[in-house]
């Protein structure tokens, strides 16, 4: 077991890790962070509303990670997913259905995606979801499997991409999907090049710029609303 | 789409997406449309290949400007003023989390054929090489009462009553040269011209606080910018509506804007389907009709290698070029950004010069400001209309934006979305309490 929110040596400062949810709508892209996050799990959950991000701590050896994992919040439904929600990411799971052809389809274009647009040394997880529809063990039944392990998997290895069949349901391998991604993050290079704290976008692929300039409003706060005096 | 929505916007544009996003968070069902297939309209940034495609009609970039993605160059300029209402509203909606800001490095005035650092407190103002030593005595004068003057006691108002003075009388009681009435109305105040002189001095009282305020925050400079460039804004407040339920649709393209039989807005159809709202939002594009031209603005994006001569080797800042200066009716405005905000490769620089067009030539308008900025390496020149709504909507419900005028900075953009804000919803836009906090395990 590696993840608990309560996990860690209490000197370790968690290094954060930003990772994106990419998949089509309705593979339990959610569900999975939700099984994760709060090991929970919901039956006909609504699309995703009302959650910025999930964060999640997760110790590896010696060290504290912190994910911030950002959920597409519908807007891959009709293919609105704005650049600035993978800029700087160093982890993505992409999801896909084992019971739906098609949504494997769909996973395979956002991996030519992220190859294209995202950081090159994000690690990449292909993630079959609903795996308990297809277990007997489940009370599922392996006929309706559409998305055979051999090809999936085969696809994963050709592009160097992590690759789980798992269940956000009955949790069966969802720990494990994060942990080996937190394995194979370049944590060394984070370390050596920290970032900001919450919302941070800076890390791996930051521009590597100077932070002399930066400047934090979400520590500083709102700017006082009355201008009634000007006592700078 | 064919559904019934509380409000459809047309263009993801920033004033777009902010009000999409408020609304939203309120609890508005809100369909967001654009015609392109990337967010942010005029607002959008772009990399070398769309500037090359937009400007050199698709020419190859030349190999000296470095990676295709590592542009992302504005079209319009803007910084955001860190005591603004633009910085308040990131703050309260929590879309200040999707971003990472950066202080711009400086702010210079042109005085006499030279640049100078812009004074914003009575100890720049003794050393700054703008005046000579009784001017600097002056301004200081002119600047404590700035600092000390309290609405609520008479004693600071050494006779002066900001709704009925005009600026001209304060400029005369404290005996400011016209260069320095030039550099305070236009580089503290950011007037784009002089009619605020006849004014009372309300208004530019307020601008000069929101000036000193915002450089009292981070010290270097009043402004800040986002990295990545501005098009990260729109971007930012899209998802924030899609957060609380808004439904985004790229590339879509608007055939027709529907109306009832009382001339009231009913839909909009794309693609052959219509979605019902009784509220349209969008920006000038979408309604030719609804909209007319307020001004011309001409903008030469300039690609640089070396940073702004005479800036200190400033990785950003501002110049303000006062019209009296340039012998014009309208300031020129240089903004500098560069790779330390990921808007271009290493050892690049972008300078975006802009002004108000008075003549038919306006490219050579630009040539004071330009003059400044040593070697170009590129140059791509734009001519623009800013658009204007020519009603408020209120009678057909369908609420037309104000184009991106001549600014410097987003506060006309932030008085629109509350203008629009408070048409289509009947309320003031309340920012206090927007957007729960969530709690950051830190």
């Amino acid at each position: 077991m590696a993840s608990s929110s309560s996990a860690g040596a209490p000197n370790a400062k968690p290094i954060q890790v930003k990772l994106v949810l990419l998949g089509e709508a309705a593979v339990g892209k959610s569900s999975l962070v939700l099984r994760f996050v709060n090991n929970e799990f919901q039956e006909n959950k609504e699309p995703t509303i009302g959650a910025a991000f999930l964060t999640q701590r997760c110790k590896l050896e010696d060290k504290i990670i912190k994910f911030e994992i950002w959920d597409t919040a519908g807007q891959e439904r009709f293919h609105s997913l704005a650049p600035m929600y993978y800029r700087n990411a160093q982890a993505a799971i992409v999801a896909y259905d084992v019971t739906k052809a098609a949504s494997l389809e769909k996973a395979m274009n956002w991996v030519e995606e992220l190859k294209r647009q995202a950081n090159r040394d994000m690690v990449i997880a292909l993630v079959g979801n609903k795996l308990d529809l297809v277990s007997a063990s489940h009370g599922g039944d392996e006929a309706v499997r559409k998305v055979p392990v051999a090809q999936a998997r085969a696809y994963a290895d050709e592009h160097g991409l992590l690759f789980f069949e798992a269940s956000a349901k009955t949790g069966d391998n969802v720990l494990e999907v994060f942990t080996d991604i937190a394995g194979k993050i370049p944590l060394d290079h984070l370390l050596a090049h920290p970032h900001r704290g919450a919302g941070g976008r800076g890390g791996a692929g930051g521009a590597g710029a100077g932070a002399g300039n930066r400047v934090d409003l979400l520590r500083d706060g709102a700017p006082r609303a009355d201008n009634a005096s000007c006592a700078c | 789409m064919d559904e019934e929505y509380d409000v459809i916007v047309l263009g993801t544009g920033l004033t777009e997406c902010i009000l999409s996003g408020l609304l939203s968070v309120d609890g508005k069902k809100v369909l967001h449309m654009d015609r392109n297939d990337y967010y942010g309209g005029e607002s959008a940034s772009l990399n070398l290949s769309q500037l090359f495609r937009k400007f050199r009609n698709g020419a190859e970039a030349p190999e000296a400007l470095g990676r295709d993605r590592d542009y992302n160059v504005d079209l319009i300029p803007k910084f955001a003023m860190a005591s603004g209402e633009f910085v308040n509203i990131l703050y309260h909606t929590d879309v200040t989390r999707y971003l990472e800001f950066r202080q711009v490095g400086g702010s210079f005035v042109y005085r006499d054929g030279r640049i100078a650092k812009v004074p914003a407190t009575t100890a720049e103002a003794i050393s700054s090489p703008l005046m000579g030593m009784f001017e600097k005595r002056r301004l200081k004068k002119f600047l404590e009462f700035i600092q000390g003057y309290n609405a609520n006691d008479s004693a600071t108002h050494q006779g002066v009553d900001l709704s009925k003075t005009t600026m001209a009388e304060i400029y005369y009681k404290f005996g400011l040269e016209k260069g320095t009435q030039d550099f305070v109305g236009h580089a503290l105040a950011l007037h784009l011209d002089d009619a605020y002189l006849s004014q009372p001095a309300q208004d530019t009282y307020d601008r000069i606080c929101l000036y000193m305020n915002s450089v009292a925050r981070y010290g270097k400079s009043p402004y800040l910018y986002p990295m990545y460039g501005l098009g990260e804004l729109p971007q930012g407040f899209a998802r924030l509506s899609a957060i609380y339920g808004g439904t985004y649709m790229l590339q879509k393209k608007i055939d027709k804007i529907e109306y009832d039989a009382d001339g009231r807005v009913a839909g909009v159809t794309s693609d052959g389907q219509t979605a019902r709202a009784k509220v349209v939002i969008g920006d000038a594009s979408y309604f030719p009709d609804k909209s007319t031209k307020a001004a011309t603005v001409v903008r030469a994006i300039c690609l640089l290698t070396h940073p702004v001569p005479n800036t200190g080797d400033a990785d950003s800042c501002q110049i303000v070029l006062p019209q009296n200066q340039i012998r014009r009716k309208h300031d020129i405005y240089v903004a500098v950004v560069s790779a330390a905000h990921a808007v271009c490769a290493k050892d690049h620089w972008v300078a975006i010069v802009s002004t108000i067009v008075e003549t038919s030539t306006p490219e050579r308008e630009l040539e004071p400001a330009l003059a400044l900025l040593g070697p170009i390496q590129e140059k791509f020149v734009q001519i623009a209309d800013v658009m204007a709504p020519t009603s408020d909507g209120v009678k057909d419900g369908v609420f037309v934006s104000t184009g991106y005028d001549a600014t410097s900075h987003f506060e006309t953009v932030c008085t629109d979305v509350k203008r629009i804000y408070q048409a289509c919803t009947g309320q003031p836009l309340k920012l206090e309490g927007k957007v729960k906090k969530q709690q950051e395990d830190q």
